[in-house]
């Protein structure tokens, strides 16, 4: 479980989060939508650890993530994490790519770690693509790669961070359809996203994020087709 | 305009010249590791913005880069001399081009880093990875190859470089040549099979460099 708890966070004099509170339960799929710069993604750093809080807690299964004596490295590879800019590791073949971590943090062998990566890349279908380097994979292949090597530290819950806003329209299908397969699998997801019809047909809830604060929260049926606040009534009336 | 060419006493002193081809190319060679290693470290003293130390950093960066070469060699010989500092000619040859590769691979070793962006080192951390595995599995294989092609100018530059030392009484290469060539008068022949062996030492290093290139970077 997930328990975000009241957290703060700025970048200077710019407050991006001012007083976020979240539970994730296990098994759920939750979508953060908003405008840019409401601090959706920055929520998603914060969670495992990218960026500092200034008050708050954020518990990862009873772990205070900000905390000194956490161990956040171990911590991290029970948090998978997604980019928007796939960030696949350019000097590493897509086998190279989702097999490094698994070797050097989780310290498995070297054929142990091929297996688990070739198993994930499997998973995402990119079987065939293993000795590939990834300047030869389009965006959606990247960004799937990147699904696979996030899996392969076998992560109990996986963030994704608008995954699919740097792809070309045409490509952006078969990665929802990773993430889709993911939720059905009964992966512990949190998704920040401006695909608002996807939202609605995996979130169980979906919370949208104004001004560094969680405006509205409930399931789709609500927040997506009845918002209940006219903030969120008008933010889905500009997207859609 | 007649001209008779004299090869002979060229080709008699063959060996010696190779022989001094050789020091010439381990004297680049070694200024290009001693450089390789202060570059390095002075790009990131001036990345880490410390202005107590990226002050020097800057200096030696900006002196390196914008004084001649020779007079960074006349530094190590005669700058250093005057303060009862006395080095040998390889010695002074060997810092003075030392000197000067750190402050041109220092700033491509800047340029390096910065050119690899940020989120990278988010996503390894991402994955559990260390700071430290961070930077040594996925940030510097990035800068290598793109600092490979600058370095591989750096040592070419190395070499050709190394004929400065001639004139602080070095007996590389050129110093050897010009030794010779004053003994027989046969100045021109001399200089023309010496203009010869640096191409060729040029080349083969232009040439392993690109084999070299082809084994580590498959992307």
């Amino acid at each position: 479980m997930i328990e975000v708890k009241d957290v703060h966070k700025a970048f200077g004099d710019l407050q991006v989060l001012k007083g976020v509170t979240l539970d994730v339960s296990n098994g759920e799929v939750i979508s953060v939508i908003g405008a840019s710069g409401s601090g959706k993604s920055t929520l998603l750093y914060c969670i495992n650890g990218l960026e500092p809080i200034q008050s708050g807690q954020i518990l990862v299964d009873g772990t205070d993530v900000h905390a000194k004596e956490t161990n956040v490295n171990k911590l991290r590879t029970g948090l998978g994490m997604v980019f928007q800019q796939y960030n696949s590791f350019p000097h590493l073949t897509t086998l190279e790519n989702v097999a490094l971590a698994p070797r050097i943090v989780l310290k498995k062998s070297k054929d142990e770690a091929r297996e688990i990566a070739s198993k994930k890349l499997d998973h995402v279908g990119l079987g065939d693509k293993l000795e590939v380097y990834p300047n030869k994979l389009s965006g959606g292949q990247q960004q799937r790669l990147a699904i696979a090597r996030a899996l392969a530290m076998g992560p109990n819950y996986m963030l994704f961070d608008e995954v699919t806003s740097a792809l070309d329209p045409e490509l952006v299908g078969e990665v929802l359809d990773a993430l889709r397969m993911l939720s059905d699998e009964g992966m512990t997801m949190i998704l920040v996203t401006h695909e608002i019809g996807f939202a609605r047909d995996v979130s169980d809830r979906v919370a949208y994020f104004h001004e560094g604060v969680i405006e509205e929260i409930g399931p789709p049926s609500q927040v997506i087709l009845d918002p209940q606040s006219e903030r969120t009534r008008k933010f889905l009336s500009a997207v859609r | 305009m007649e001209y008779t060419f004299h090869w002979r006493p060229v080709f008699r002193n063959l060996p010696d010249l190779l022989e001094a081809g050789l020091l010439t190319l381990e004297v680049a060679v070694e200024a290009m590791l001693v450089g390789i290693v202060l570059g390095l470290a002075l790009a990131m003293i001036r990345m880490s913005g410390r202005r107590s130390i990226s002050w020097f950093a800057t200096s030696w960066v900006e002196i390196a880069r914008n004084t001649p070469a020779l007079l960074q060699l006349f530094f190590f010989g005669f700058g250093l001399g005057a303060f009862g500092i006395h080095l040998s000619p390889f010695w002074i040859c060997l810092c003075a081009l030392s000197f000067n590769n750190a402050g041109y691979l220092a700033e491509n070793f800047r340029g390096g880093f910065q050119a690899v962006p940020d989120t990278q080192v988010k996503a390894a951390r991402s994955l559990g990875m260390t700071y430290a595995q961070a930077y040594l599995r996925i940030v510097i294989p990035q800068v290598l190859r793109i600092v490979y092609h600058p370095m591989t100018n750096q040592m070419v530059w190395s070499v050709l470089m190394s004929s400065l030392g001639m004139l602080v009484g070095f007996r590389e290469l050129t110093g050897e040549t010009q030794f010779l060539a004053s003994k027989t008068f046969r100045i021109f022949e001399y200089f023309l099979v010496t203009a010869v062996i640096y191409y060729v030492i040029v080349k083969f290093i232009l040439a392993g460099s690109r084999v070299l290139s082809w084994r580590l970077f498959r992307y």
